[in-house]
């Protein structure tokens, strides 16, 4: 579980994140969203460690990270996974040696039980036969599993996902939801999705928060983001032309 | 006050990739991946420019020998000297800064495009030393590059003096021997292992800080190469005056 109590972050004298209070539940999917600009990424850069908050905490199981010190930081870094917007895979390595790259710098292991590993990873994400292949020769899709398995492949406790949907089609889309979700209740762990698709909210949104102008504007789930009268989440909601068409046809009882 | 930042902050750098290193068995993976990249993949370029560089040395020097007074063995020495002392570890490092520089800075940039080095450091790497250590390490090999460059320009002269029909062999090969004083291969090497650590560096901090998309890891590989040329240069200046004079 992840605690956030009053998180502040400026850059430049310009506030992008203003007194931010949640908390994230392990074995669930948590989504933040909200529009450009709204500091979704910037907030979950300060939850990966990457951004240090002025003021406020995050509280990983009980240990607030600016308590630390630096090697319990990295420790708790180890037990981070991320996956990246781009994917961020190393161009220069094969999909193979991407996976093993956290166990090569992490464990002791020896390179079978590291290559056992990868492939038990590989094959939970259904990319089986592209071992070999670099991240410029398969697709899109491909590459937001093996950075998924990346991600797992340590068997952390915190995934985070920034925009793990975008560039990608519909269809290829709700899979790599379906297999985030799935990998969050399997493993039990926390995990933390940036995005502004309303259709991974529909789909995995057990936890969704909102910002706006940095602010925590709105939380609850999926079935309640439908039923707010938020004013800012039902515009964001229903920017979607679909949404509003479907909302339309609801209420004129079609 | 810009410059200083960028000053500090290339110091820190250089603090960075020497503290929190990465895993023996991988960071010995990674010299050897750049010693390939950096050093055997400048070879090639190096003993090309080389020869022709000593080959023009040699005719310009026979050329302006217009004195009967003046000995032939004479093209030979000044070969030696020129190639030695100037050419083979300034010029060529100026070449390499084009060569070695733009490819450290864009790889580096690349990744900092693509958030490669920020996934670095989710997983508790320190970047730095993953990405820049592993090149100043590979650089240490490169006074061979320059060791084999001095001997392809002395080569070039030799071939273009005595097959231009300019002097005999045994006046070019008096001429190299003559007035040999090995404190100038000292001196040719101290500044190598400076520029080789420059040429590491200066690139790897210019891809390390760029911020942007593709088009900034084109204008950071054309400034890192500005930059590492002018430094090469100060410095190449500062050591002679302290070496030599």
């Amino acid at each position: 579980m992840i605690e956030v109590t009053n998180l502040h972050k400026s850059f430049s004298g310009e506030k992008i994140l203003k007194g931010i209070t949640s908390t994230f539940d392990r074995g669930k999917t948590n989504l933040i969203i909200g529009t450009s600009g709204s500091g979704k990424t910037v907030f979950l850069k300060c939850l990966l460690g990457l951004f240090t908050p002025e003021e406020g905490s995050i509280c990983y199981d009980g240990s607030t990270y600016s308590d630390l010190n630096e090697e319990q930081q990295r420790g708790l870094r180890e037990q981070m996974g991320m996956v990246f917007q781009g994917s961020a895979l190393f161009d220069s390595m094969t999909v193979e040696e991407n996976v093993m790259f956290p166990l090569m710098m992490f464990t002791q292991q020896k390179k079978d039980e590291m290559l056992d590993r990868v492939h038990e990873v590989l094959d939970r994400v259904n990319l089986e036969n592209a071992e070999k292949k670099l991240p410029s020769e398969i697709s899109g899709g491909m590459q937001k599993r093996v950075a998924i398995a990346r991600a797992i492949v340590t068997r952390p406790k915190y995934l985070f996902c920034d925009e793990p949907n975008s560039g990608l089609d519909p269809r290829t889309a709700i899979v790599i939801d379906n297999l985030i979700k799935e990998i969050t209740e399997e493993y039990n762990i926390t995990t933390v999705i940036n995005t502004h698709d309303m259709n991974s909210v529909m789909e995995i949104g057990e936890k969704i928060i909102f910002l706006k102008n940095g602010f925590l504007e709105w939380e609850g789930d999926k079935s309640q983001i439908f039923k707010t009268d938020n004013k800012a989440v039902t515009d964001f909601v229903y920017s979607s032309n679909l949404f509003k068409k479907v909302r339309d046809a609801q209420l004129k009882g079609l | 006050m810009f410059y200083l930042d960028d000053i500090g902050r290339y110091f820190l750098m250089l603090k960075a990739a020497f503290s929190r290193m990465t895993k023996g068995s991988v960071i010995r993976n990674l010299i050897l991946k750049e010693i390939d990249d950096l050093i055997i993949g400048s070879l090639g370029i190096t003993v090309f420019l080389a020869f022709f560089i000593g080959a023009v040395v040699a005719i310009q020097t026979a050329l302006n020998l217009t004195n009967p007074l003046i000995p032939k063995q004479l093209i030979g020495f000044a070969s030696r000297q020129s190639v030695i002392l100037e050419f083979a570890p300034t010029f060529i490092s100026v070449i390499m800064a084009g060569k070695v520089g733009s490819f450290i800075t864009s790889s580096i940039g690349t990744m900092r495009v693509t958030e490669q080095i920020d996934a670095l450091e989710v997983m508790g790497i320190n970047s730095v030393n993953y990405l820049v250590f592993p090149k100043i390490i590979a650089m240490f090999m490169y006074p061979f590059v320059i060791a084999i460059a001095m001997f392809t320009g002395i080569f070039g002269a030799y071939v273009a003096g005595v097959y231009g029909g300019f002097l005999s062999s045994s006046d070019f090969l008096t001429g190299l021997r003559e007035e040999f004083i090995p404190f100038h291969l000292v001196y040719a090497f101290m500044k190598t292992f400076l520029f080789a650590f420059l040429l590491a560096t200066i690139p790897s901090f210019h891809g390390y800080y760029m911020k942007g998309g593709a088009l900034e890891v084109g204008k950071a590989s054309t400034s890192a190469f500005v930059w590492t040329t002018v430094v090469i240069v100060i410095s190449n200046y500062v050591l002679t005056q302290l070496l030599l004079s």
